[in-house]
């Protein structure tokens, strides 16, 4: 049986580690290579970096903290931020990325994940995306969660999957950084992909992980930064309490 | 030495990174004489059967994994490079492989009790060994279970005789382990499979290395 995966998400600013509330008070915590380390030794499943650096100098850093990375650690390594063409995804896959996420560039150009599939396979491409409540609405938001798309969860999420895109990253932005529970009701409205869907945005404590799993059975894996970023909740024990609940995890 | 056979299918980026970490000397070749001269022979891969097949053949390394084989040297094939070593696959098409394990290769989704169950097949999931041997000649002391990660849509059938470990998805026994003699093969990635996967990568490593002469 399948593991249900647990997703340390580490953001990086010119090949640093970073975290923000709400996007927003980004401060900087420390090295991506030592931090990678110290997730595999506690049983992270796989590591997710987002660089958020806007310049080409920046980029070049992150591309060779991937490779450090990922010549120190052997779990799946996924990278997102600043992916707008297929060039990008040659840049960090050959860096030793495994798998690609995009978000604004998709939403810009969203041929470039039927283009990534088609070269690297769908297992390489991962949609992400943020999503915020409109009034009755569930909207798709872009650059960070600054920019409004005006397009809804389900109709960009079922395009992505029907273009290619061989697992979803689900971000609440209403639920991210607040520390009380993955959005349920959002996740919700997604359930019918067929690709892995990732849970993102509001893990505060070992029960929302329970939550998840047990609420939500077809989720596949839950992504969390500060919680363990800041050592409140180490991997190692988030397992252990979920293989005491019943929920399956590779220990 | 080992060498990773070079026929331009798949990213090497960590297989290379994981060899170096448990301090196995490898080269990326497809010079006949460079793997000849090597203690073992690793065949990565990932994508389609039909190409990869293909492209063996074209750089003549089907004709050169053959013979180094029946001269016994170690092989693992990894993936992709696991389904190559089977006698065909039937993904988009009929395709040959090298034959050197008998089965064939096969759709999940074909398979699968469920049609909802998503495919690939992709995560962490737990191999169970058949044989007590197995189990000990593969995990390391006191372990008795692992996960490993998968990432395929295709899979090994009917090849009991040469089954190892496997592991269950969705109501199908997916094979992770494959070989006899010296032909192994992993339908997941060693090199993707942590701690656990850098010791089943060393346990192949220990089992090539030539007994010292006392």
């Amino acid at each position: 049986m399948l593991a249900k995966r647990i997703i340390p998400c580490l953001d990086i600013r010119d090949g640093r580690v970073v975290k923000g509330k709400n996007f927003q008070g980004i401060r900087d915590v420390e090295d991506p290579v030592v931090m990678a380390a110290f997730y595999n030794e506690s049983g992270a499943d796989e590591l997710v970096f987002y660089d958020i650096t806007a310049s080409a100098e920046g980029r070049k850093l992150f591309t060779e903290m991937v490779s450090d990375v990922a010549r120190e650690v052997f779990i799946p390594l996924t990278v997102g931020g600043g992916i707008n063409t297929a060039a990008d995804f040659e840049r960090v896959l050959t860096h030793g990325a495994d798998k690609v996420s995009v978000n604004s560039g998709a939403l810009k150009n969203p041929s470039l994940i039927d283009e990534a599939a088609r070269i690297y396979g769908d297992q390489c491409v991962v949609l992400s995306i943020d999503c915020h409540r409109v009034g009755n609405e569930y909207h798709v938001f872009s650059k960070g969660g600054r920019e409004d798309t005006g397009r809804e969860l389900l109709s960009w999420a079922r395009e992505g999957v029907e273009r290619g895109a061989g697992e979803i990253v689900l971000n609440s932005m209403d639920t991210d950084g607040v520390r009380q529970g993955f959005d349920l009701e959002m996740l919700s409205l997604i359930s019918e992909l067929k690709v892995p869907v990732i849970a993102s945005g509001g893990a505060g404590c070992m029960e929302d992980f329970y939550r998840l799993f047990e609420d939500l059975p077809w989720v596949s894996a839950g992504l969390a930064a500060s919680i363990f970023h800041y050592r409140e909740v180490a991997v190692s024990d988030l397992k252990k309490y979920l293989a005491g609940k019943g929920i399956p995890v590779r220990i | 030495m080992i060498a990773v056979i070079d026929y331009e299918v798949g990213n090497l980026f960590s297989l290379k990174a994981s060899l170096e970490k448990i301090g196995a000397d490898s080269v990326l070749t497809r010079d006949p004489a460079v793997i000849h001269a090597a203690d073992a022979i690793i065949l990565p891969g990932v994508g389609a059967f039909g190409q990869a097949a293909d492209k063996l053949r074209a750089f003549g390394l089907d004709q050169v994994i053959l013979r180094e084989a029946s001269d016994g040297k170690p092989i693992l094939g990894i993936c992709l490079g696991m389904q190559l070593l089977f006698e065909k696959s039937y993904e988009y098409g009929e395709h040959q492989g090298l034959g050197l394990l008998p089965g064939y290769i096969g759709s999940l989704r074909e398979d699968l009790p469920n049609p909802d169950s998503i495919v690939p097949h992709m995560g962490w999931n737990e191999l169970n060994f058949r044989r007590e041997e197995d189990r000990e000649k593969w995990l390391p002391q006191g372990k008795t279970s692992i996960y490993t990660y998968f990432v395929h849509s295709f899979y090994a059938k009917e090849c009991d005789d040469v089954l190892v470990a496997d592991a269950e998805y969705e109501g199908i026994r997916v094979p992770g382990i494959v070989g006899k003699d010296k032909i192994w093969g992993m339908q997941f990635h060693p090199e993707k499979s942590g701690t656990d996967g850098l010791s089943l990568l060393r346990r192949f490593i220990e089992m090539t290395e030539k007994p010292e002469v006392v």
